[in-house]
């Protein structure tokens, strides 16, 4: 009874205070904050596309840099020398990066395990080289201008859309999460063979949840492109792909919130040492980084947000025992 | 022909390189189930480690490879206890994790105190001419020095107790510690020996190219896919494949690309995977 009146109460309190963010002057919300919030959002909207394949379906991609990158350079493409409309390019940029997942899904989702995480992995390092060199594609070092459309020109407009298509996105994973495709998709997770036996397509569920989570990352890698404003061929590093992962495993895999609270908790973490200002932290900050990994995944295996729930589910059978405990006595 | 002849050995002595990351890792990916990511920057601090001994220490070549095998063993197994043991149980993707804090890490303090690239000197630097092949002589070295290396890995594991019981290991985790062997000090030997491995590759390599902090990204990347090729914890399908993948990537950059050179490891592991899920031999499921 209490459980369900709290949990839509966080959520409800949680939206507030993101939509309320960029008028929180008081205590020191200003424009490259505002900016940071909203790169950081837009990295959460990678991880929950991540968190739809790894984290539901229990398969490792290791290509969702790369994946990000090609929707980042649809999205620039489309609008900058094609000349598109905002709301025509977007959709066809998500489309486009589905589409690719479609074909790079085809032959790398026959393998299963460590196999399609290194699949995948050498996948986005073909991209990266591909951009890094074909210069007529990603404009080599000088990079790709991205416009933003006139009712995006202001930041906090920025901040809001993309807000928005954290929530819409959220709304849809939780649809997909409770619908019988996300039952299926964690059946083929808990175990892939049995899932079979018991008519289910696991292939083609697979694919599936891949060209989906194509899209949304596709989706992610626009926004970023918009809110930079230009592109370079780095953003198909696999260095992203690595970071993503990070962000749903720390944050927690399979749990809606995880991706979300990893991206922008890690993202603000990196950023706040980049500005304490200490000489040495500025440089040394990824070792700090390197060893908060280290240190969370093994004492944290099930990331902040699992290990939250895991020890309020504990906390809560503790407490009820022994009431009930008194009870029977 | 003699071009050809040339480039023949340019990718027997880059595969060489190869197998003896893959080896390592074909072990500890393959036998003890980590994602070992930071084994190509555990061969990164090996090349630095040369040129502190060697360069900064003076101490001759031969003895500083002995050093640095030593030291990085060492290194190999205070990484298994302190990262990867308390994972031990956990799924595969948590190690990688920890594997790429590892990275992080190292390759941040060694960019942090030392941020340009450094040389190593060659320590028999004449030019050798042979049947129309020309070839620094420091290629031979890494050639030969792989085959050393190999072969006495082969006697290890094939001919002695020890050897034998990581093989026991590999087969089968749990019959192993049954039968009475102590799972946790194969853990431990398997780091030792391929981060020594990986170690003698960086010190006969670092004479014929810079040392950088990234030095081991894009070699990890290669020895997974050599791995996988091969078939995960096969020894022969690492050392076949490592080969290959030299031979090939040499010709690809003579007679098709070299801004691509990359590209070919990787296309051809994809396209290998989507005709046999499984690798090319037969390794463990």
């Amino acid at each position: 009874m209490m459980k369900k009146f709290t949990k839509p109460g966080l959520y409800l309190l949680l939206l507030g205070l993101a939509v309320a963010f960029p008028w929180l002057k008081f205590i020191g919300v200003d424009k490259y904050q505002i900016r940071i919030m909203t790169l950081a959002m837009a990295w959460a909207i990678a991880a929950l596309s991540l968190n739809l394949i790894l984290g539901y379906t229990g398969q490792a991609s290791l290509a969702q840099g790369a994946f990000m990158g090609i929707g980042a350079y649809s999205f620039g493409i489309l609008a900058q020398r094609a000349g598109l409309n905002f709301w025509l390019a977007l959709p066809l940029a998500c489309l486009i990066t589905a589409f690719i997942g479609l074909l790079v899904g085809l032959p790398s989702l026959r393998t299963k395990g460590p196999y399609f995480a290194i699949v995948t992995l050498c996948f986005n390092v073909i991209v990266f080289k591909v951009f890094e060199n074909w210069t007529w594609l990603s404009g080599g070092i000088q990079g790709q201008v991205v416009p933003q459309p006139a009712f995006l020109v202001q930041r906090w407009a920025r901040y809001y859309f993309v807000l928005g298509c954290l929530v819409l996105v959220l709304v849809v994973m939780h649809f997909i999460v409770k619908s019988l495709l996300g039952v299926t998709l964690m059946s083929i997770r808990s175990n892939e063979n049995l899932a079979e036996a018991v008519g289910i397509n696991t292939f083609r569920n697979k694919l599936l949840s891949f060209v989906v989570s194509c899209f949304i990352v596709g989706l992610a890698g626009s926004l970023l492109a918009i809110e930079n404003g230009q592109l370079d061929f780095t953003i198909t590093s696999y260095l992203y792909s690595f970071y993503i992962l990070i962000y749903v495993l720390i944050g927690g895999a399979a749990t809606l919130a995880g991706p979300v609270v990893g991206a922008i908790g890690l993202y603000w973490l990196l950023d706040y040492m980049k500005k304490v200002g200490i000489k040495g932290v500025e440089e040394f900050r990824y070792l700090i980084f390197g060893l908060i990994l280290i240190l969370v995944v093994i004492y944290l295996p099930r990331g902040v947000v699992g290990g939250t729930k895991q020890f309020w589910e504990w906390a809560k059978t503790r407490f009820k025992k022994k009431k009930t405990g008194e009870v029977l006595e | 022909m003699s071009f050809f002849l040339n480039q023949l050995v340019i990718g027997v002595q880059i595969g060489s390189q190869y197998v003896m990351v893959a080896l390592g890792l074909t072990l500890i990916f393959g036998i003890l189930d980590i994602s070992h990511f930071a084994h190509g920057h555990l061969y990164m601090i090996g090349a630095y480690l040369l040129y502190i001994v060697m360069v900064l220490g003076g101490i001759n070549y031969w003895l500083a490879l002995i050093i640095c095998m030593a030291v990085l063993a060492v290194a190999g197994v205070v990484v298994e206890r302190t990262v990867y043991r308390p994972l031990r149980g956990t799924p595969q993707i948590n190690t990688f994790i920890a594997a790429i804090g590892l990275i992080l890490m190292l390759e941040t303090l060694v960019r942090g105190i030392q941020p340009k690239a450094l040389s190593v000197p060659k320590p028999i630097d004449t030019t050798l001419r042979f049947a129309g092949i020309t070839m620094e002589a420091q290629r031979l070295i890494v050639i030969v020095g792989a085959i050393v290396l190999i072969v006495l890995l082969q006697l290890f594991i094939k001919r002695t107790r020890l050897g034998t019981a990581i093989e026991a290991v590999a087969q089968d985790r749990e019959g192993a510690s049954l039968v009475g062997i102590n799972v946790n000090r194969i853990s431990a030997l398997t780091f030792a020996i391929a981060t020594s491995l990986a170690a003698a590759a960086a010190v006969l390599m670092a004479p014929l190219a810079f040392i950088s902090p990234e030095m081991g990204s894009m070699l990890i990347l290669k020895a997974f896919v050599i791995v996988v090729i091969g078939g995960l914890g096969s020894i022969k399908g690492a050392i076949v494949g490592g080969y290959l993948l030299g031979i090939l990537e040499a010709m690809a950059i003579a007679y098709i690309s070299s801004a691509y050179k990359d590209v070919f490891a990787f296309a051809v592991l994809i396209l290998i995977l989507a005709i046999r899920p499984t690798g090319l031999f037969r390794g463990r499921e």
